[in-house]
């Protein structure tokens, strides 16, 4: 992974989308990975009985997947600040995730004068519509280190 | 919405859910790992110390967004809650009773609608996660796009605790204010009413079944058009009767229809309307060609029917057990 310095971020900078197939494997390994027990992420009779037509993710699953689109984009010494993500259509094993993302805003990191803070504007698009948008807050280092 | 519980919820405003939680297992590389390789992410500060150290982070790092995944309450856990749920009103904690509370207000199903998490700076292996959890806010009812309900949202704090900090839950409040705090999450979900959805259409009203009449439902379950006619005089009549209103003998037999006939007279129904058809309903009264007439529905748009059309009978079954026949405009074809 190259590492992005702050300098040479713009807004309007388009981040390369990732498309994520969405797998029961990917669900499931994401519902354990984050601990997260509930049938309706590993069980497809339960999740049927509950009024789900399958498993779906785990919001937790979600945070990660759109955490590492953006380190993936900033490199390892992107320091993630925040994650705002509003919730919509879920992703069910078969659908396939298109995660884009944008730099909407750039600033002084105010916790570190060796960061500045940039804004991306995130949207995971499935085939019903977008089952995550939001901001993530990122800092990147001013130079590339040592 | 019968039954309003504004004052009891406003009252769990800014309330926390019970004693804060120390997470089961410490920070560890384990849990790091397989989160990493769940979510695809090859980050290197996630798995290499030194890569950690290049990134100017001083070693392994815990992926941010793992953040609530610390306090997660693991298989027992979640299997425990489920088992207990609905049990014990005088054990539930604030969330336990605005959840009821909601329920009762008729706000049954839940959905996330927001996940906000912020991260004063990254975990490492070997730290000791404390969460406490708040009620933030409890909305107004508000309309939505899945029906009525009320927006919450939920504040957790997540701090990093050593050793010292109290296994004896009611101390922990107290130890949490010295604690340094390593981040926050904000969830908000809808709990809310789901809109009955629109109610499916209802049967066709059913025909009273008499001895004089049956034989003409029987016929058109059988895919024919009977027409009653007099043994004595060889009238046709329809709807039918027991005696012939020619000759009044009472015996009688039937003929086949072909169906074929022409519009003798028609109305279009506008109103009152009965849910089980679809409006504006033509109905015509068809001669037929054997020489009487019936009423029956029309497959005209109601903008182009008129005296004098030809037209032909199908048989077309209703909900699957009422069979009628219903006319086409005869083009001849």
């Amino acid at each position: 992974m190259s590492q992005r310095t702050f300098s040479s971020v713009a807004v309007g900078d388009v981040l390369p989308e990732l498309v994520l197939p969405i797998t029961p494997t990917l669900i499931v390994s994401g519902a354990l990975a984050s601990r997260d027990y509930q049938d309706v992420h590993h069980d497809k009779d339960l999740a049927n009985e509950r009024g789900s037509k399958d498993i779906f993710m785990n919001i937790l699953t979600t945070n990660g997947l759109v955490g590492r689109y953006i380190t993936d984009w900033t490199g390892p010494a992107g320091l993630l600040r925040r994650v705002d993500i509003r919730l919509g259509a879920p992703n069910y094993p078969g659908d396939t995730m298109v995660l884009t993302g944008e730099v909407i805003t750039v600033a002084e990191d105010e916790r570190d004068a060796a960061y500045g803070v940039v804004h991306i504007a995130v949207v995971g698009a499935n085939d019903l519509g977008n089952h995550v948008q939001g901001t993530v807050q990122v800092s990147l280092p001013l130079k590339e280190s040592a | 919405m019968s039954v309003d519980h504004s004052e009891a919820l406003a009252a769990l405003v800014g309330m926390s859910t019970g004693f804060p939680t120390v997470a089961l297992d410490l920070v560890n590389e384990p849990m790091i790992r397989h989160w990493a390789e769940a979510m695809g992410d090859t980050n290197p500060v996630y798995f290499d110390a030194v890569a950690g150290v290049t990134a100017g982070l001083g070693g392994i790092v815990a992926p941010p967004t793992m953040l609530q995944a610390w306090s997660m309450v693991g298989l027992t856990g979640t299997l425990k809650r489920e088992s207990s749920r609905g049990e014990k009103k005088d054990l539930e904690n604030a969330n336990d009773t605005m959840m009821r509370l909601l329920d009762e207000e008729g706000l049954t199903s839940v959905v996330a609608t927001n996940c906000e998490q912020e991260y004063d700076r990254p975990l490492r292996p070997g730290e000791r996660i404390a969460m406490r959890a708040t009620i933030e806010t409890i909305s107004d009812v508000k309309k939505t796009g899945l029906g009525v309900g009320r927006f919450t949202t939920s504040l957790s704090e997540f701090f990093s605790v050593d050793e010292s900090f109290p296994s004896d839950p009611s101390l922990r409040d107290a130890a949490l204010a010295k604690a340094e705090r390593v981040g926050t999450m904000r969830f908000r979900i809808l709990k809310f009413a789901p809109q009955a959805s629109a109610p499916a259409k209802p049967p066709r009203p059913k025909p009273a079944l008499t001895q004089d009449n049956a034989f003409f439902f029987e016929g058109l379950n059988e895919g024919k058009l009977l027409i009653q006619r007099c043994t004595a005089c060889a009238t046709l009549r329809h709807p039918p009767l027991p005696a012939c209103g020619k000759c009044e003998s009472l015996e009688w037999d039937t003929i086949e229809s072909k169906g074929s006939g022409e519009i003798y007279s028609f109305v279009v129904v506008h109103y009152p309307q009965v849910p089980s058809f679809d409006y504006p309903l033509p109905i015509a009264l068809v001669a037929l060609d054997e020489g009487t007439r019936i009423v029956a529905n029309v497959s005209i748009d109601p903008e182009h029917i008129a005296i004098g059309q030809r037209v032909i009978a199908r048989i077309e079954t209703f909900d699957n057990d009422l069979s009628l026949p219903v006319f086409d405009l005869d083009t001849g074809a």
